[in-house]
């Protein structure tokens, strides 16, 4: 069983950069296809320890997180980082890791390299952090191997490890575990409990609700675009405010 | 019969000889295609790369035109480069009319279409599985674009060789503009067409035959040089 | 890993070294050269392969040939893409001059036209001495015939000929009449595959690789006489034409020793050109 370790609201501000919380979401909507996928959200996180957004399939919790990292461009409302709009200053702090790994056809190094170059990072640090994000990911032994050529599970704690290398404050995933093997998605869950030990604002959507007892510091319940709870982890897991999330955590198909 | 035969005896004896007439012509040839390729990739590159990133107003009128342009005739091709180099034409202070680099240029007028099209076809196909991930990484447009042409070198290099294929194997651009000069634009299918017009089937085939062996020299060259770059340094 | 510098690298190195190959070619442009622009049938001959030769290890001028057809010849030296123009239809050529495309039109050389068949012969014209009866019996029996069709000095002759016979082939194109609109030697191809007769110079059926048991069967009269005419493009017209260097060939063409070199070119011991050049015209 892990151990959450307590949030460090002290480093919030990291380098020296104006703090990123709290996220907030006003009114916020998304349509798609003439379908609304995400209703009217008001949403408020000041915590900075690990946020799970979880919800059934469907519910929105991709879209939710895309929003938030302004890949997606919202109907309505507006997202808003430390009282900040998104622009491409505030983007620059956030990485994403996706559920399935993206990884370019290079070696596993080259892949970490180029996404260091993108953020114009000079060429004697990307070495050092290419290093250090390798050893960070338990893959030294594997940096000139095509990273397509890595199992599912190392193929994503390079992920993982490539958005660590960019030193954002905020680090958002999608479903980071939902394909891999238990030995792998433990990996990938001390990693970011790291992460956040060293202060990185984490927001993980999962369905697993295994995982969200282990990583979370608070949780935002998400069902049919709309955001039904939002409280810390432990109030919502010994007694959730919805009848929708308690079906949910007993194990139901909720519709 | 007798024909297919005596090509295939006379291709044989030109080769083994290095007839230098020969030699020639097959010099001309590889120096105006493959420079017309590259240029042409460098071209087709950037704008297929670009086509399939960038999004603005009468795009997919862009693609559609590339994409028709793909079936050129090279005569045309070689018409509309004649009339811009012709000494009546545009360009003709460049005296550039009947020179090896005329032929080069209505080559790649001919190629970068293919060359566009094909390269946006496969940047598109990256696109699908890259784009979120580079967009959230920060990638400006054009970074995208770079990293898509390098992500997809394999298939790139394909693309290259059917430009190059194109190239090599027409006759009707560089007839036009080169004028089919004896030692100076004369390559191997203007001297098929020469040949022939002149009733020489077999001497034409056995040209024929050595274009086919250079088409697959070249080819093979391409591939040779691809396996070793990828054990050399897996990029 | 900078692979991405390499990459381009490599590429500028490649693009440097196939432009350097280049450039001695570009180097070369400056050496002497005119551009003739000239037609098939004469190129097909290899009158040229035999004469320019000579021309130019005398004067050190290269003589490039472009070789199409007649009407391409005149409309590129219209265009100013040539610096002389040597073809064999009189009435063009001097509508040519007179429109002050050239400076002056004068006689160079003639050969003749004949009438090759097949050995079958269906039209029953071999050793007739007047081609323009040999064509009404084509047209009577509606042999197939196969015409360049592509207003070339060969083709006007040819029309000339129908035209004497008082026979108009065009309603006939496409069923014996057969329009081919390409140059000698494809027309003679065609003409071979399809057992066609064919009105062709003799120089190029000479040195016609592909008579497939075709012959000669009307040949010698007057009308069948093809003279070629040489003619400089202006240069008032087109700065550009190197006139001193196309003079110099158009005087050593009609001059002894360009005539002597005409009149020495032989296929299988047999003259194909007769220099006539003579006085100024």
């Amino acid at each position: 069983m892990l151990d959450q370790a307590a949030p460090n609201d002290s480093k919030v501000s990291i380098n020296g950069h104006t703090p990123l919380l709290p996220l907030e979401l006003r009114g916020l909507s998304y349509e798609a296809n003439g379908k609304r996928v995400i209703e009217r959200v008001d949403l408020t996180i000041k915590e900075s320890g690990i946020t799970v957004i979880m919800g059934p399939n469907g519910a929105g919790k991709s879209v939710l997180l895309r929003l938030m990292h302004g890949l997606i461009t919202p109907t309505a409302g507006e997202v808003r980082w430390g009282g900040k709009r998104l622009d491409r200053e505030l983007a620059r702090r956030q990485a994403m890791v996706f559920q399935k790994p993206v990884l370019l056809r290079r070696s596993a190094a080259a892949n970490i390299w180029h996404a260091l170059g993108l953020r114009g990072i000079a060429r004697g640090d990307r070495a050092i952090r290419v290093g250090d994000a390798l050893r960070l990911a338990g893959l030294e032994s594997r940096a000139a191997t095509p990273a397509r050529v890595l199992s599912g599970g190392e193929q994503q704690r390079l992920c993982l490890a490539r958005a660590l290398s960019l030193e954002p404050d905020i680090l958002l995933l999608d479903e980071p575990t939902a394909s891999l093997d238990p030995a792998s998605t433990l990996a990938i869950e001390e990693l970011l409990l790291d992460a956040q030990r060293d202060g990185i604002k984490i927001v993980v959507v999962t369905h697993d609700v295994g995982q969200a007892r282990r990583l979370a510091c608070d949780i935002v319940f998400l069902h049919q675009g709309r955001i039904i709870e939002h409280q810390s982890a432990k109030s919502f897991f010994d007694q959730p405010d919805s009848d929708v999330a308690q079906a949910f955590l007993a194990g139901g198909l909720v519709l | 019969m007798a024909d297919f035969l005596q090509a295939f005896h006379t291709a044989v004896r030109l080769i083994v000889t290095l007839d230098p007439r020969l030699v020639e012509i097959v010099l001309l040839s590889l120096k105006v295609s493959l420079l017309a390729v590259a240029i042409a990739s460098t071209i087709g590159f950037a704008v297929g790369g670009a086509l399939a990133v960038y999004r603005f107003p009468g795009r997919a009128a862009v693609a559609a035109l590339l994409s028709a342009l793909m079936g050129l005739p090279p005569v045309v091709a070689g018409l509309f480069v004649y009339l811009l180099l012709s000494n009546a034409g545009p360009l003709g202070v460049l005296q550039l009319l009947y020179t090896p680099t005329a032929m080069i240029i209505a080559q790649v007028v001919l190629v970068v279409p293919i060359i566009a099209a094909l390269t946006r076809q496969a940047c598109e196909n990256l696109l699908e599985e890259y784009d979120e991930q580079l967009r959230s990484l920060g990638a400006s447009s054009s970074a995208i674009v770079a990293t898509l042409l390098w992500d997809g070198r394999y298939r790139l290099i394909t693309v290259v060789l059917a430009g190059f294929g194109r190239a090599i194997a027409e006759v009707g651009a560089v007839m036009i503009v080169g004028g089919n000069i004896d030692h100076v634009t004369r390559t191997m299918t203007t001297a098929i067409a020469l040949e022939t017009s002149k009733g020489e089937i077999a001497l034409a085939l056995a040209l024929g035959i050595v274009l086919l062996l250079t088409a697959f020299a070249v080819n093979a060259a391409f591939m040779g040089v691809l396996r070793f770059a990828t054990r050399l340094a897996y990029a | 890993m900078t692979l991405n510098l390499d990459r381009r690298t490599v590429v500028h190195i490649a693009l440097a070294a196939l432009l350097g190959t280049l450039a001695p070619r570009i180097a070369q442009a400056e050496d002497q050269f005119i551009v003739v622009q000239s037609t098939t049938s004469t190129q097909n001959s290899g009158l040229f392969e035999h004469i320019l030769p000579i021309f130019t290890k005398k004067t050190g001028i290269d003589v490039r040939v472009v070789a199409v057809g007649t009407g391409q010849a005149l409309k590129n030296a219209e265009n100013g893409d040539g610096d002389v123009v040597l073809v064999h239809s009189k009435p063009d050529e001097e509508k040519f001059v007179a429109e002050g495309w050239g400076v002056k039109r004068q006689d160079v050389m003639y050969n003749d036209f004949v009438i090759v068949g097949p050995a079958a012969d269906p039209a029953k014209i071999a050793g007739l001495k007047d081609p323009v009866v040999g064509f009404k019996k084509i047209a009577e029996t509606q042999a197939a015939f196969a015409s360049r069709g592509d207003d070339s000095g060969t083709n006007k002759a040819e029309i000339k000929l129908w035209e004497d016979a008082g026979i108009d082939p065009k309603p006939a194109s496409g069923k014996w009449y057969l329009e081919t609109g390409s140059g000698m030697g494809a027309t003679l191809n065609t003409a071979v595959g399809k057992q066609a007769y064919a009105l062709t110079d003799r120089g190029t059926w000479l040195s016609f690789a592909n008579k497939d048991g075709f012959k000669v069967l009307v040949e010698g009269d007057p009308k069948l006489f093809n003279q070629y005419g040489v003619i400089l493009v202006n240069p008032a017209k087109h700065p550009n034409v190197k006139a001193k260097e196309g003079q110099a060939f158009i005087d050593w063409l009609t001059g002894s020793e360009g005539q002597a070199a005409i009149a020495s070119y032989k296929i299988d011991g047999q003259q194909l050109f007769f220099p006539n050049a003579g006085p100024q015209s």
